[in-house]
Parts: structure tokens; sequence; C-alpha cells
């Protein structure tokens, strides 16, 4: 067992580009994920198993950095919601595109999530990145003290401060802007995982169609009665290629933009959350300066050095939020793009495969006499 | 967006092959000469046949308008474009050349009429596999010049009196008909009435009668409420295709073409209208077809069959009945999935189009808007795909199951002629027997009497035998004719629907080649 990080600041000794999720067993109910890291000087990886619990200790370990600067303008990377081996119907919905399949994209989701830390000028120098991805025993489980990096929707008193008027135009536009992108990138989430599991459908269907056809080879010499039973298994053929195609077609919305949209909607979340942590700052930096004004001469200089304090970490939080926002933009752009070209070219190329088959098919019917 | 959503079908093009494929043909009743039934490879077949049959790749189908009215035509949402009339997928364009066993006459004479009615006696004794090969010759040599079309669905009247007529079309070289091509408007019970009258007619011979759509009240209340829902307009539009392929197969038949309630049914001007159509509902139309069964069952004489290939036939129609109504069952469960699949594209196209109008980005914003653009048209695909699926298979398999059904039908009727036969005999036989006593008991004038019973009894008896023999050949000849027309309606579906398929594959292709810039373009 490790002993809780104290210090702060290191530099990362693996690759950020090359941070791998390969693997993920289960084990009764809970899964394992192998990571392999390249290491930065000369050769050799990192080969670690790590478990959900130990990506939340990196998490609340990243939270807890109360000694750097404006690290509540920070924009974390989201991590994933916990996957559960038989999860509940809930916890599947929550997972949304992650929870398709036999858990790659969840992988894929983590390793997203790990090199984005690993690529974070503030956020790598932590030291708990470095042990996790290094160390061959497992980070420690103790319970790092409560932070307030959690839940948005912590109580009604927060909620209220959401909708606080800013006093800068460019972050009162980028919180606006937020909201409406997070809801929309949400929903479009959301829609396209019911057109990915209606696709799915139809290739199950299809595949029983198949099924079904050869019941109906009659056998026989009788010359109708085999062109009758080779139409059917023609027939069948065409439904397997058809369920197929559907496959594909449903693995590669999955794959791309359902992965894309995925992360585009976690981290809008992850956006807003910042937004409001520098929101609820603001809040307590107005709150100082109305106290300093009305302190009584006692309290004055006590008030004074308050108002100060939050004034400096508000500036703080307000430069570190707009370099934040500034990447956040340039990188979910890019994000998209990508997860848009592959989609197209993925879908493109299924859809000349599956013509070329239909032809072939009907090529071979129409030479059948 | 536009392009692809126009749902109007266009004329085909004027550069189709003469003589290959559909020409426009601008009024139905027309007899210019380049329209497809001086083409001599238009066979009526009462079969569905794929209209843009040509042997030139698929490529030509990559217009979106042709792809869209070929597809539409199975949509059926606007049928009533006379350009297309014998054009459209329920016509009768013989498969191309690379059939060589097919039927294909080869000079459109009006003299290869149907066989008359005497070649179905034949002597019992002959039931051997010579004649059967005979049979099967007659079968592949007959062929006919009459095509029929059912368009123009067109609600007259209003409030729960109102109906549905159609437009009943028909191209012919036969002689029999007064005139080359003419149509009259026919409604629903129209079509009841006339399957009834051969029912009626042509069950006593054998014949397996095509059975029209079933009757359905909650269908035609919505029609009658109103014709402009989507489900009014698809139910309308399923009907009319399935009374077009009932009439193909009516007139494709040999017998049943030549019963002049068929000719009154095409020509007339005015039907008397069918009242006694009530028995023919969805229920009562299978209480006709186990009525039969009903009385076989009930017979106290059991029908030795002599002929293990009657029982073996009967077995092999009940299986497959079984098979088509579980392939029924999963064709519905896809169609509803296909369906679904739209409605989910169509919600999804219009989140994307909200997340590109709030997307501050230029190029992103404009990309996901084109991505919204794409899944709109992807949702018609998905529309045209379940139309395939659905008119192509589900009603190509509940056709099937009827038609089997009616040929149960068949079968009963020959035992039900087997039990007259045998009740004739067993007359005979009391008379003789009292023709016995009546010797003994000396009554010169009743014995007559009883002698001339008997001469009577004695041809009824031979009668009876005669149409017992004479039915059992043409249920072998039906069932034979039955089994052919069967795999090549098959065939011909699944060519339908892979042409329809790898249509739909070729635009999708364009859409994605169209989209990928666009994706690419973002910075």
């Amino acid at each position: 067992m490790m002993e809780e990080v104290k210090e702060v600041t290191s530099t990362l000794s693996v690759d950020r580009d090359n941070i791998n999720v390969t693997e993920v067993l289960k084990d009764g109910d809970s899964l394992t994920f192998l990571i392999v890291s390249q290491k930065l000087s000369g050769t050799g990886e990192y080969h670690v198993a790590r478990a959900y619990d130990d990506f939340e200790w990196l998490q609340q370990h990243l939270f807890s950095q109360e000694d750097v600067p404006g690290i509540q303008g920070v924009i974390f990377p989201p991590l994933p919601a916990k996957a559960q081996v038989n999860a509940s119907a809930k916890v599947m919905k929550q997972l949304g595109f992650l929870g398709l399949g036999e858990w790659q994209l969840y992988c894929k989701a983590l390793e997203t999530f790990l090199r984005q830390i690993a690529a974070h000028s503030i956020l790598s120098k932590n030291k708990a990145v470095e042990i996790f991805l290094t160390s061959s025993d497992p980070p420690g489980r103790q319970r790092v003290r409560k932070n307030i990096f959690n839940r948005l929707s912590q109580a009604v008193e927060e909620k209220r401060k959401e909708g606080h008027k800013d006093v800068d135009q460019f972050f009162q536009t980028e919180r606006d802007q937020n909201l409406v992108l997070a809801g929309c990138a949400k929903t479009a989430a959301e829609r396209f995982l019911d057109v990915v599991q209606t696709e799915q459908k139809i290739a199950v269907a299809c595949g029983h169609f198949s099924a079904a056809l050869h019941l109906c080879v009659e056998p026989g010499e009788d010359s109708d009665k085999q062109a009758f039973s080779k139409a059917c298994v023609k027939l069948s053929e065409v439904f397997d290629s058809m369920k197929k195609n559907m496959t594909s077609v449903a693995e590669n919305n999955v794959s791309t933009l359902g992965l894309g949209m995925d992360l585009e909607s976690r981290y809008q979340e992850a956006e807003k959350e910042m937004l409001f942590r520098r929101t609820c700052k603001l809040v307590e930096l107005e709150s100082a300066r109305r106290n300093a004004e009305k302190a009584k001469p006692v309290k004055k200089a006590a008030m004074e050095e308050v108002k100060k304090a939050a004034e400096t970490e508000f500036d703080h939080i307000c430069g570190v939020a707009k370099q934040e926002i500034a990447r956040f933009q340039g990188a979910r752009v890019e994000m998209l793009q990508q997860a848009l070209v592959q989609w197209c070219e993925k879908q493109l190329l299924t859809a000349k495969e599956s013509a070329e088959q239909f032809n072939q098919h009907l090529q071979t019917l129409r030479g059948m006499a | 967006m536009a392009a692809s959503s126009d749902r109007i079908p266009p004329p085909f093009p004027a550069t189709e092959e003469p003589g290959v494929g559909p020409s426009d043909v601008a009024d139905g009743d027309s007899d210019e000469g380049e329209d497809i039934f001086s083409n001599p490879m238009a066979v009526s077949r009462g079969v569905s046949q794929p209209d843009n049959v040509n042997e030139e790749p698929p490529d030509l189908f990559s217009d979106e308008e042709e792809a869209s009215s070929t597809t539409v035509k199975s949509n059926g949402v606007h049928s009533d474009d006379d350009n297309d009339l014998f054009a459209d997928e329920e016509a009768h364009v013989e498969l191309s050349t690379d059939t060589p066993g097919s039927s294909a006459r080869k000079e459109p004479s009006t003299s290869v009429g149907p066989r008359p009615a005497s070649s179905f006696t034949r002597s019992p004794a002959a039931m051997q596999p010579t004649s059967l090969e005979q049979l099967e010759e007659e079968e592949s040599n007959d062929s006919f010049d009459v095509d029929v079309a059912v368009t123009n669905p067109e609600k007259i009247g209003d409030g729960m009196n109102a109906y549905v007529a159609y437009k009943v079309s028909t191209r012919t070289s036969l002689a029999m008909f007064r005139s080359k091509t003419f149509s009259v408007r026919r409604r629903y019970s129209d079509f009841l009435g006339l399957y009834e009258k051969l029912s009626v007619k042509q069950s006593l011979h054998g014949c397996i009668i095509p059975p029209p759509p079933e009757k359905s009240v909650v269908g035609m209340t919505k029609v009658k409420v109103g014709m402009d829902d989507p489900s009014s307009v698809e139910f309308v539009e399923r009907r009319r295709a399935a009374l077009e392929r009932y009439l193909q197969r009516v007139v494709s038949h040999p017998s049943l073409l030549q019963d002049p309630d068929v000719r009154e049914f095409l020509e007339k001007e005015e039907l008397p209208r069918a009242v006694s159509t009530q028995a023919l509902s969805g229920a009562g139309f299978l209480k006709m077809i186990n009525k039969a069964s009903d009385a076989v069952n009930k017979m106290t004489i059991k029908m030795n069959e002599s002929d293990t290939w009657f029982e073996d036939k009967f077995q092999e129609v009940e299986n497959e009945e079984q098979q088509l109504r579980k392939l029924q069952a999963v064709v519905d469960s896809l169609v509803n999935h296909r369906k679904e699949l739209c409605g989910s594209t169509a919600v999804f196209a219009k989140s994307m189009a909200m997340l590109g109008n709030s997307e501050d980005n230029t190029a992103l914003s404009r990309a996901l808007s084109q991505l919204a653009e794409v899944e709109d048209k992807m949702e018609q695909l998905h529309q045209e795909q379940a139309a395939s699926d659905f008119f192509i298979f589900a009603e190509l398999l509940a056709d099937y199951i009827r038609l089997l059904g009616a040929m149960r039908g068949c079968f009963d009727q020959r035992v039900r002629a087997w039990q007259r036969w045998q009740e004739a005999q067993s007359t005979l036989q009391k008379k003789r027997e009292a023709e016995a006593k009546l010797l003994w008991a000396n009554k010169p004038d009743k014995l007559q009497q009883a002698k001339e019973e008997i001469t009577e009894w004695e041809a009824r008896v031979t009668q009876h035998e005669r149409d017992f023999d004479r039915i059992g050949m043409t249920v072998r000849k039906e069932v034979l004719r039955f089994e052919k027309e069967k795999a090549k309606d098959f065939r011909s579906q699944i060519v339908k629907y892979l042409e329809a398929m790898l249509q739909s594959q070729q635009r999708l292709v364009k859409f994605w080649e169209a989209f990928l810039p666009e994706a690419k373009a973002i910075a």
C-alpha cells in the first residue's frame, strides 16, 4: 500500500500520447482494467492493473490540490460513471454508449480520460498521476478528505447561485452558451443511442428471417421445388448479408460519432462545473466586499484581508479559466471533426461494401434459371 | 434536402431501350407503339415483376428521382399517375432473356388460346408419369396476353356510406374481349363478388381460386372518415396492390380467364352491386375454407386414398402454410423495427440540427447542420426500405398463405367429389337390391320403374366417377401450376427486393460522399 501522496508536483515519466487501456478483466462483479504506458526515457512499458475505485482516487487527488492557484478554474477531464457487470437499467442508461458491447468503448473512454490528464499542464504535475500510471501496487484506497469539487447539484442554495449574473461579459456569454450546448449535446447523444439500438434490433430480426428461411427448403428432385428452395437459400444469404451490414452500421455509429457525442456531452458538463465553481467564488467575493464595506472598524482589517484573499483567488481562477476555455474550445472542435470524419469514412466504406454484396447476390440470382 | 423528399414520380426517361423496359405511356388507354405490350416478352403471369429491367449494371438507378419513383410506387403514396399505369412494379414484364425455359411467347398472336375444357377429361387409367409430363409441358406452353392494373383509388361519397373506387385497366390482344384496351371503375365489394361467383362455379372443378384481400372494418372506417392521414393512405395502397395481384392471378389462370364473370368484371361499365359479400369478411372467408374441411372431417365413409400423391401433397401444403406463417411473423417484426428506425432517425436529425444551430464555430455548425440533413435523407431511405420489406415480402407471404388455404380447399373439394361418387354407388346398390326384391315379389309394373331408376343411377355413378377423376386431374394440374408460379413469384420478388436494396445502398454511398468534404472542412 502506498502512503498518502504528500508532494504535489512532479514530471510525468510516461509518454502522454501513448497511454492505453488494453484490456478489461471481469472478476465476479467487478472490472479490472489493464493500463499500458510507454516510458519516456529508454524503452519499456509500465503495466498496471486498476479498478474503478483507483480512478476515483486519482480524480479526488486532482480535485484536492488546494495549493495550486486557480485550480478551481480547471476544466477537469470527466471520468465516466462507474461500470458494473450486470448493471441495472438505470446504470446502463447513465452509461449510454459506453455501456454497449463488451466494454470496449468504456475502455476507450477511460483511456481518453487518462490521456487528457497526462496532457494537462497543471494536472499532469500531480504526483498521483505518476503513481497511478506507474506503481505496480494499487494506489491507496484511503478516503481523501472531502473536497469542494463534488456534484453540481449539491444543495438548493448552491443551485440558486447558478443563475447569478456575471460581472464579465466573456464569462456570461460562455455560461449561456455552455448551458445550451450541454443540453443539446446530451439530447443528441441520447437520441443517437436510440437509433443505434433500433439498428441492432433490425440486425437481429434479419438474422431470424435468414434462419427461418432455411426451414423452408424443400427436399425433392422436382424442378419447381428445387427452384423454390434455391430462391429461399439465396434470400437467406441476402438477409444474412443485411444482418452483417446493419451490425457494421451500428458499430460504426457507436465507435466514432457515438463515442464523440458521449465525450462532448460529458465535457460540456465538466465545463459547466468549472463555470459554476467560478460563479460561486464570484458570489463569495461579492459577499466579502460587502462585508468589508459594512464592517465596523474593529473587524475592518480582518474583513479587508478576507476580501483581498478572495479577490486574488478569484483573479487566479479567472485567469486559468480563460486559458482552459480557449483550450477546451479548440480541443472539442478537433475531437468532433475527427469523430465526424471517421464516422463518415467508415459508413461510406460499409455502404460501398454492402452495395457490392447486394450486386453480387443480384447477379447470382439472375444467373440462376 | 428538397430533392430527396420529392415524392412525385417523374415519367421514366425516354432513353430507355424500347421494347425492353417500360416506356412513357401518357394515357393507359393509348395504343402508342412503344408501350410494353408490344413487347413479345410481356406475359401475364399474375406475378409482380420488376419493371426497370435492363441488362445494364444497376448504376442506372443512381439518379435519386428515378429511384424514388420506383420505390414510391410500392409505397403507393401517389398511385394515380397515368404515365406509369402499366409500368409500375406490378406490371408484367417478363424477366429478361436469361430465362430460356420461360413461357415467353414468340409471336403475340391470339391463336394461342386457352386449352378447351375437354382436355381435362382423361381416362383414369392414364394416371401415370407420362400424363404428368404432358401436363407439365402443357403448362409451359400456356401463355396469355392479358394484363390488368388497379390504380387511382378515389373516395366516392361522404361519411359512413363512402367507399373507394378503383380504376381497373386491361390491355389484351385476345379476341374474346371487345377491345384491346379498356378500363372500368370497380369498388372492393365488386372484387369480393367476383370471388364468390368464381368460388361457387369453379371450385367444383378443383381449381385454386386466388383469394382477394380480406375486409377490414377498422381500415375502411378510417378511410371513410378521411383519406389524408398516413395510416389511411397506407391502408388504401395496401388494398390497391393486393387487389391488383388478385386480379393478375385470376387472369393468368387459363380456366378462370374463360369465365364470363371475369370478362364481365373487366369490361362491363356498371356492375350490379354485389350484396352477398357479408359472408366474405375476414372471418367469413376463413369460414368458407374451413367449411369444406369440416364436411370432410364429418364424413362417415373415410376416403381410402388410392393415390398417395394427394395425401403427400396435402401434408406438404399444411407444413408449408405453417412455415410461411412463421416467416410472416418475422417479417412483420422487421417491418416494425424499420418504422421505428424512421422515427428515431427523424428525432435524432432534429436534435443534431439544434446542436448545429447553437454551435459557435462556423465550420462545425455547418457540418452539424449537414449531418442533420443527411440523417433526414436516411429517414426517407428507411421509409422506403420498410415499404420494400412490407410490400415485397410481407404481402407476398400473406398472399401465399391465403393461396395455400385455397389449395387445401381444392383438396377437400376432391374428397367431396369422391364422397358423392360413393354415395351414388351406395344408392345404386340399394336400387339393385330393391329390383331383386321386386323380381322375387313379381310386380312387373314396379319392376319397370325400378329398372329405370337403376339406369338413371348407373349414369349418375358414371358421371360422379368421371367428375372425381376430372377433379383429381385438375387438382394435380393446379398444384403443378401453383408450384411453378410460386417459384417464379418468389424469385422475382427477391430480385425486386435486391434491386431496391442495391439502389438504397447506392444512394447512401452518395450521401456519405457528399458529406465527407463537409466534415473534413471543419477547422
